[in-house]
């Protein structure tokens, strides 16, 4: 099974993969190689959960040689080339009025609200992405017994620093926004300021735990 | 002549519906999450700024839907492109897509469309419009809150800081041929390459090439959603991935929205169609009710389409006074 790419409009091209080549890390891989040896007329590299947009000048770019390029990365994802990715721990206040969804979480998943916590310390995330708002990472990936789809109602303003779950992965909201994740805790860190360079704290394929306060 | 740069101040009397500053975006930050943002038409930003001698992209005001009114502080040389909105400069019309030197003092006020198109001007000054640089942009960031003038849309009151540059540009008009832009009109039918989901959404392509839509009451930078027609729509429940101002996307609801500047940067409903980037300007022209349609396109089209209108922003302006009086007569142009 190999990827393919598709166009995304004349200034972007958006190359993905099937789920499994994507869950062992294609996306972020690809966007190693491709920052490592750069094409001329790339601008900006996109990774997300199974793709990577990958957006270039098209006033610049030899297209031909480009496109020729994506098709070999997709059918032939460098997952050698992954990054080990810089480590992150993020302290957390679970419940009570900082995750205001963790009781239900605990419920839902047919465990108590202590050994939520316990699994989503557990385990260490990645970056995968950053999307939805400026600085908002999407984390993965959780273990299956934390699997829940998206609230059915989202919740119109969630506070800055909320840390979420849904759709097996973590999300941490930079800033107060609109949401439809699983709130279960809330941490004090940072993680966007648009005075710094980088903006956003971390970047995608960074490793984070998280410690409970 | 040639006088050194000092402050001055446009001060904003009455912001409309929108008011803000922008330049080309930020487009190099989207793995960050950030929007590219910048001038939702591109090029009248870049036919502004080279009006008045700046560089293509540098910062200026998008001024959205008329009802705006702006006072110059000091003697300076600016220039409005985009719509006609019936501009006044102390009530004497003001055509756009000219340079004019302006007297301390004097106010610009822009009433509404005055033909059938048009929803966004843009005003460069000769030299520098002092804004909050983030991120390599000094565009204003709504969602964000960064960028621009404190990270947020001008009103009245404000004060934006400009540094005018008086000497170095041609004080006479100059002005902006209308066979060098892009072909603005009422219902545009803007040209579409195939998205990564339209061969898994045959009916909805059809339909979206053959179907007139209209810019529904829920449009801002961000999107346009569009009513008018419905697609078959399915939900795929994809994965979210890297999106682009043009993109088309489908909601299960079967009602698409066209992606605009400050688009976020990543979405998870399928991308059917997107506009391409020379056609980009005649969306961003759009307002509310407005009617508008698709047609497909191939990828050289497009390429051709972009280079076009940077070789019309390479020649520039013309700065025959002649020819522009007859420009304005009708005669030409």
């Amino acid at each position: 099974m190999s990827g393919w790419i598709d166009l995304m409009g004349e200034a972007a091209l958006l190359v993905r993969w099937p789920a499994t080549i994507a869950a062992a890390g294609a996306p972020l891989a690809a966007m190693a190689v491709l920052q490592r040896d750069p094409l001329p007329g790339v601008i900006d590299l996109v990774p997300a959960i199974d793709s990577l947009l990958v957006c270039f000048d098209p006033l610049t770019t030899d297209y031909e040689r480009l496109s020729a390029r994506l098709t070999e990365l997709a059918r032939q994802p460098p997952l050698a080339a992954l990054p080990a990715g810089r480590e992150f721990v993020i302290p957390v206040r679970y419940g009570g009025e900082d995750g205001p969804d963790l009781v239900e979480v605990a419920e839902r998943t047919g465990l108590t609200p202590a050994e939520v916590i316990s699994l989503h310390t557990a385990t260490e995330q990645r970056v995968i992405m950053i999307g939805f708002a400026p600085g908002y990472p999407y984390l993965g990936w959780l273990p299956p017994l934390l699997h829940l789809p998206r609230r059915a109602t989202p919740r119109v303003a969630v506070p800055a620093g909320s840390v979420a779950i849904a759709a097996g992965m973590t999300g941490i909201y930079p800033t107060t926004l609109p949401g439809g994740w699983h709130l279960i805790g809330r941490t004090t860190v940072q993680l966007f300021d648009p005075a710094a360079d980088p903006p956003a704290l971390l970047q995608p394929g960074d490793r984070v735990r998280f410690v409970a306060l | 002549m040639g006088s050194l740069p000092e402050t001055a101040v446009i001060e904003v009397i009455a912001g409309g519906p929108l008011l803000t500053i922008q330049d080309g975006g930020r487009l190099t930050a989207r793995r960050y999450g950030v929007p590219v943002g910048g001038a939702m038409d591109r090029f009248a930003l870049a036919a502004a700024n080279r009006l008045v001698g700046n560089s293509l992209n540098a910062p200026a005001l998008e001024l959205t839907a008329g009802g705006i009114q702006l006072r110059f502080g000091a003697r300076m040389t600016i220039a409005l492109t985009g719509a006609d909105v019936q501009a006044h400069l102390d009530g004497t019309p003001l055509a756009p897509w000219q340079s004019v030197l302006v007297p301390a003092g004097s106010t610009l006020s822009l009433h509404g469309r005055r033909g059938m198109w048009g929803g966004r001007n843009y005003l460069a000054v000769a030299g520098e419009l002092a804004a909050e640089w983030a991120i390599g942009s000094a565009s204003t960031c709504l969602a964000g809150g960064f960028g621009g003038y404190e990270g947020r849309a001008l009103r009245s009151g404000d004060r934006i800081p400009v540094r005018p540059r008086l000497g170095t540009v041609v004080e006479g008009v100059r002005w902006w041929p209308a066979d060098r832009r892009p072909s603005y009109r009422a219902q545009p039918c803007l040209r579409v390459l195939p998205g990564p989901q339209r061969s898994v959404l045959p009916e909805a392509w059809e339909k979206l090439l053959s179907a007139t839509f209209q810019i529904d009451q829920a449009a801002s930078r961000q999107g346009y959603r569009l009513s008018g027609a419905l697609l078959p729509a399915r939900d795929l429940s994809l994965p979210s991935f890297g999106v682009v101002p043009g993109a088309i996307q489908l909601p299960p609801d079967g009602q698409p929205i066209l992606l605009m500047a400050d688009a976020q940067t990543t979405g998870g409903y399928p991308v059917i169609a997107v506009v391409i980037g020379a056609d980009l300007p005649l969306a961003a022209q759009l307002l509310p009710g407005d009617q508008l349609s698709f047609t497909e396109t191939d990828l050289t089209t497009a390429q051709a389409a972009l280079a076009q209108q940077s070789a019309w922003l390479t020649t520039g302006p013309e700065d025959d006074e002649a020819d522009w009086l007859l420009s304005q007569a009708g005669a030409i142009g």
